[in-house]
């Protein structure tokens, strides 16, 4: 794998390789020295130009642990806000001498132009462009479904039958779109639910099904229950009235948690508007998997690095 | 490309057999005794001498795996290779006797990497290393401590173990090879 720009790359067989790779990568966690030396000697550069922790500490992470060096850059307080564009920060960069580069971008598309463009030969890993993708959020997702639902048993599984509902705002989520993609390639079913302004045009070519009522998808009964972020900082346009409504017709609040099965899981990418798309008791409830989904984004994003950068000419 | 055999399924198991008593003798007894295969069929090999040393002496049969790949000093130099599982035992292998098994000792690089490999995992007592063939060749100063069978080779040739687990037939087989790797595996 040279780079992972989009989940919609991967086919069956390469996502459970991943999935499974990235079971392997947690026992590190586990031994008495949690820590590789396979990228030692490689250097990874985050280039984050749109505000995020667990994303970029996560990448941190993840090729220490491998025995990367890792180089982070930060828009805020760089040469971007002196006006740089992307094509001379990555240059500038490169001429550092890197060998992947992991890129989060306001721009859908961005980590695309860069993997294609000539201006630097190092892989480059989709952390977030815009609101198009975010494939290692996809992964982690997958895998955290897969390990709650199979435990040490997972290696080798799809995600086949399952029933997963993501709801809220999916029009500016990336994290939706490679959870749809990706759980449609692992065998999953998904269902998106969230207020009309906020479910994306051309959504009826998606290979999912659509609503605006949560309390109607939850008494489906899914096995995931899927909470997205309102993403304030993309909204230029009021898309509902105000957030107590949003909170009472789209929020995951105790007498919703209550109605769920004992076993579903409450999932969210983080970080919780808590109160709105979430209650505190939801976030903290038995059901939820968010911490476990923290945990499992190191394990992924280290089998992500180990794919791109361990191997020499193909 | 002309194949000749050199083991055959009656002399592995007679070769296994050996192995698992000389293991015994060496570690005078069973007691904290693990064996790590290192995959594919270094794990097969090491399923099978437990199996032997479990008859032998019920319950001295404990087997892991242990997986090199992330330890490896060519991966730069190969396609990415995708590792498989390492198990080890419940109890881990502080304070035990490991005895590595794989199927065939040539460079020693292999064997290098599951010491640096076993160094992460903890601090064992002892390391021995069981091979089921040893063809010569060393790039290391390693040796194996349990050899089913010494085999002279030329680097161009190219040792080709098979059990019946994977490949439907026990067999070791040489054969000249212009494309051989350096570890002489297929």
């Amino acid at each position: 794998m040279k780079h992972l720009l989009s989940v919609r790359e991967l086919d069956l067989a390469t996502a459970v390789g991943i999935l499974d790779l990235a079971e392997d990568m947690a026992d590190v966690a586990t031994r008495a020295v949690p820590k590789l030396a396979t990228l030692r000697g490689r250097t990874v550069a985050n280039l984050f130009f749109e505000d995020s922790t667990r994303t970029r500490l996560s990448f941190e992470a993840a090729a220490k642990r491998l025995g990367a060096d890792v180089i982070t850059f930060t828009a805020k307080g760089s040469s971007v806000s002196k006006g740089e564009s992307l094509k001379d920060t990555a240059q500038t960069i490169a001429a550092m001498g890197i060998d992947a580069v992991v890129l989060r971008h306001p721009a859908s598309g961005a980590a695309r132009v860069l993997a294609d463009s000539e201006w630097i030969d190092a892989a480059v890993v989709n952390a977030g462009d815009g609101t198009h993708e975010h494939p290692t959020q996809g992964l982690l997702d997958a895998y955290t479904m897969r390990k709650t639902l199979h435990g040490d048993a997972s290696r080798g599984r799809s995600l086949d039958g399952l029933r997963v509902t993501i709801v809220g705002d999916i029009l500016h989520s990336r994290v939706a779109r490679s959870n749809v993609w990706l759980l449609q390639t692992l065998g999953a079913s998904v269902h998106l639910v969230g207020p009309e302004t906020l479910l994306p045009l051309g959504i009826e070519r998606w290979p999912v099904s659509s609503g605006t009522d949560l309390d109607a998808a939850i008494a489906e009964g899914p096995d995931v229950v899927m909470m997205l972020r309102v993403q304030s900082e993309r909204m230029r346009a009021a898309f509902f009235p105000h957030e107590r409504e949003y909170a009472r017709q789209w929020g995951l609040d105790d007498a919703r948690l209550a109605r769920l099965a004992p076993d579903t899981m409450v999932m969210h990418p983080g970080p919780m508007n808590r109160g709105l798309e979430i209650s505190s008791a939801a976030a903290d409830s038995a059901r939820s998997v968010v911490l476990d989904q923290v945990t499992n984004g190191v394990s992924i994003r280290m089998a992500v690095l180990y794919l791109v950068l361990s191997g020499g000419a193909a | 490309m002309a194949a000749r055999t050199v083991l055959q399924q009656a002399d592995i198991t007679r070769a296994l057999t050996r192995i698992a008593h000389e293991i015994l003798e060496s570690n005078q007894g069973s007691s904290d005794l693990i064996l790590l295969g290192i995959p594919t069929r270094g794990v097969l090999l090491a399923r099978r001498i437990g199996a032997i040393l479990d008859e032998l002496e019920p319950g001295s049969g404990t087997v892991g795996e242990l997986d090199v790949t992330m330890y490896r000093d060519d991966l730069r130099a190969q396609p990415t290779r995708t590792p498989s599982p390492t198990r080890v035992p419940v109890g881990g292998i502080d304070g035990k006797t490991v005895v590595l098994v794989d199927d065939v000792l040539y460079s020693g690089r292999t064997i290098r990497a599951a010491l640096d490999a076993i160094n992460d995992l903890g601090r064992p007592r002892a390391v021995r290393l069981a091979v089921l063939v040893d063809r010569g060749h060393r790039e290391l100063p390693i040796r194996a401590d349990f050899v089913g069978k010494n085999l002279p080779t030329a680097v161009a040739e190219r040792i080709n173990v098979k059990l019946f687990e994977t490949d439907g037939e026990d067999l070791v087989a040489i054969s000249e090879s212009p494309t051989s790797d350096r570890d002489g595996r297929a």
